[in-house]
């Protein structure tokens, strides 16, 4: 959240207030509270129309199931409940996860494990990642190299070699984290190594000359300048894992949301499926804030975004 | 006097994206002495800059000596300070690691470095600024970071490349002077590359003024104002002025050179 936008309006009418007493700043006094009250009904506007997104969403569907009757002819059809569901039974069946746990035990554990597999994907992914990354931007033959076999690796659809990880990794947790650490590693890796290329030459150029080593012009100059590169890498690839950590599941699992959404699929429960997919945007809302923390204080020395509408 | 910085028949060619040849200098011979402030001038693309890349080992000649207290160059040499054209102070950095980056790369401990840090920031006049990041301060104040950064090294070369040309004219000549008491405090060889005479004469001993490129040196003049100078006024005396329309004489036809080329070149 932005500190400006957070101003209490209250501080606004008493700048006011005191405006009166001094004739001559009352302009100015007025066109900063005027754009505090101004700022704050646009807040106010952006949060109604959002609210009014999701209830139209939500309660679309909700009414076409609701008025809907698909299982005679000649009715009328919009929504299938059967195969679509409905929100309110998806909320239901939420709630019965809750309170009752669900066929494969507790709700928590469930999520619990999918986390586990998704962060440690998302950690073995990146740090090998940005490894290779640095490694072959600093080094011009190892890029040559391996540059087109890294491209081959990278054409090929990467979620069918979670099957092969199911084979050879077995039905527990290793399998997903290969997975899920594949799908990020290519991401990062691509990102890093653009990044360490782009490192101003002049920079490198200082450094040398203030006498630095080969391992501290990539610790302190190299690293540092490619992490805006490898930190914008990061939100994507925090999905990635998450979509690795799913499909891991789906080739043989015990536990976890991916297995969740599995059985439900396999019993033709809908509300199950879509239950299991507000968990999993849950997790993945929760990351992205995560990560966004984790930015700002890496890049400290950035100057701020001077936009205030954050995605 | 013993040099600090000779060169002889110093080429240096490079090669284009295209795969053709530039030649950036040719047959360049140039001799600074130990203590001495000189400015190199020349039109735009002459090969100025090059000459400090070669003196700092940053790159190799094409054909010809590059000799540091009487070394020949390979790789960066001891002692040297290079204060670049661009920023190039590290944005990561807050202004306290900056200045403290020299004498850690040469293994000093953090406490000692940051020690050293804070004397030099506070010499280049910005106490009170160790924590900020460069991006919250002026393009004045992170010239003095650069400048700070080199000399805490206590190089004995320092090699500056049109290092204020980016400043408002007043800002400029506050640095100046201020480089002029830093200078004088040590006993530094510098090599000030600058396209302004006014600039290079007030500033220096000697004056070597280059050819349109590619560049090698055409004549060498010695300033001898006394010191210590004002920068801001020194232009005015009338030995500064006689200086100036000698040394304008010879750099007037090779800026008209580089002009004139330029013209056809756009045409």
């Amino acid at each position: 959240m932005n500190v400006r936008s957070a101003a209490p309006p209250r501080l606004a009418l008493s700048i006011e207030a005191g405006g009166r007493e001094k004739a001559e700043t009352r302009p100015l006094v007025d066109l900063v509270a005027r754009r505090r009250r101004e700022h704050g009904q646009r807040r106010l506007k952006v949060q109604g129309l959002r609210l009014l997104v999701a209830v139209v969403v939500l309660g679309g569907w909700q009414l076409g199931a609701q008025v809907s009757d698909c299982n005679s002819t000649g009715h009328l059809c919009v929504v299938d409940k059967f195969f679509w569901s409905q929100p309110s039974d998806i909320a239901q069946k939420l709630w019965t996860w809750l309170t009752q746990g669900t066929d494969l035990g507790p709700i928590w554990d469930q999520v619990l494990v999918t986390m586990e597999e998704t962060v440690g994907g998302f950690i073995v992914g990146s740090v090998l990642g940005v490894i290779f990354g640095v490694a072959l931007g600093r080094s011009r033959l190892l890029a040559d190299v391996m540059g087109p076999y890294i491209k081959a690796a990278n054409a090929i659809p990467r979620v069918v070699v979670g099957a092969l990880f199911a084979i050879s990794l077995g039905l527990d947790i290793k399998a997903k984290i290969a997975t899920a650490a594949i799908l990020v590693f290519f991401v990062v890796f691509f990102n890093a190594f653009q990044g360490v290329r782009e490192v101003d030459r002049n920079l490198v150029a200082n450094a040398r000359i203030l006498g630095a080593h080969d391992r501290q012009l990539t610790t302190e100059i190299i690293i540092p300048s490619a992490l805006s590169w490898i930190i914008a890498s990061l939100h994507t690839s925090f999905g990635l894992a998450l979509v690795g950590a799913v499909v891991g599941e789906l080739f043989g699992a015990t536990q976890g949301l991916g297995e969740l959404i599995y059985a439900a699929k396999n019993n033709f429960d809908a509300a199950g499926v879509f239950a299991g997919m507000a968990l999993l945007a849950a997790i993945a809302l929760v990351a992205e804030a995560l990560i966004t923390a984790l930015e700002d204080r890496l890049i400290r020395w950035r100057p701020p975004v001077t936009t205030e509408t954050r995605i | 006097m013993q040099p600090a910085i000779e060169l002889r028949g110093v080429t240096k060619r490079f090669l284009t994206p295209s795969g053709g040849v530039y030649t950036a200098l040719r047959e360049l011979d140039m001799t600074i002495g130990v203590g001495e402030f000189c400015a190199v001038v020349g039109p735009t693309g002459c090969g100025k800059s090059t000459t400090l890349a070669l003196i700092s080992g940053l790159e190799p000649a094409s054909e010809g000596e590059v000799d540091v207290f009487n070394n020949p160059v390979k790789g960066i040499p001891d002692g040297i300070g290079y204060m670049f054209q661009a920023d190039a102070v590290f944005p990561w950095k807050t202004v306290l690691e900056n200045v403290a980056a020299g004498p850690r790369y040469h293994g000093l401990s953090s406490r000692d470095a940051r020690d050293r840090a804070r004397d030099w920031i506070a010499r280049v006049g910005l106490a009170g600024f160790e924590d900020r990041y460069p991006y919250q301060l002026s393009g004045g104040m992170r010239k003095r970071v650069a400048l700070a950064q080199s000399l805490i090294n206590e190089p004995r070369i320092l090699l500056m490349d049109e290092p204020f040309s980016a400043l408002d004219v007043q800002t400029r000549s506050l640095m100046e002077n201020e480089l002029l008491g830093l200078w004088a405090a040590s006993s530094a060889s510098v090599v000030f590359v600058t396209h302004d005479l006014e600039e290079a004469i007030s500033l220096s001993d000697r004056v070597f003024v280059i050819t349109a490129g590619p560049g090698t040196v055409k004549s060498n003049y010695k300033v001898d104002l006394p010191r210590p100078r004002n920068v801001a006024e020194i232009r005015f005396q009338p030995h500064f002025i006689e200086i100036y329309e000698e040394i304008w004489k010879d750099l007037k036809d090779e800026v008209l050179v580089s002009y004139e080329r330029q013209k056809r070149g756009a045409a």
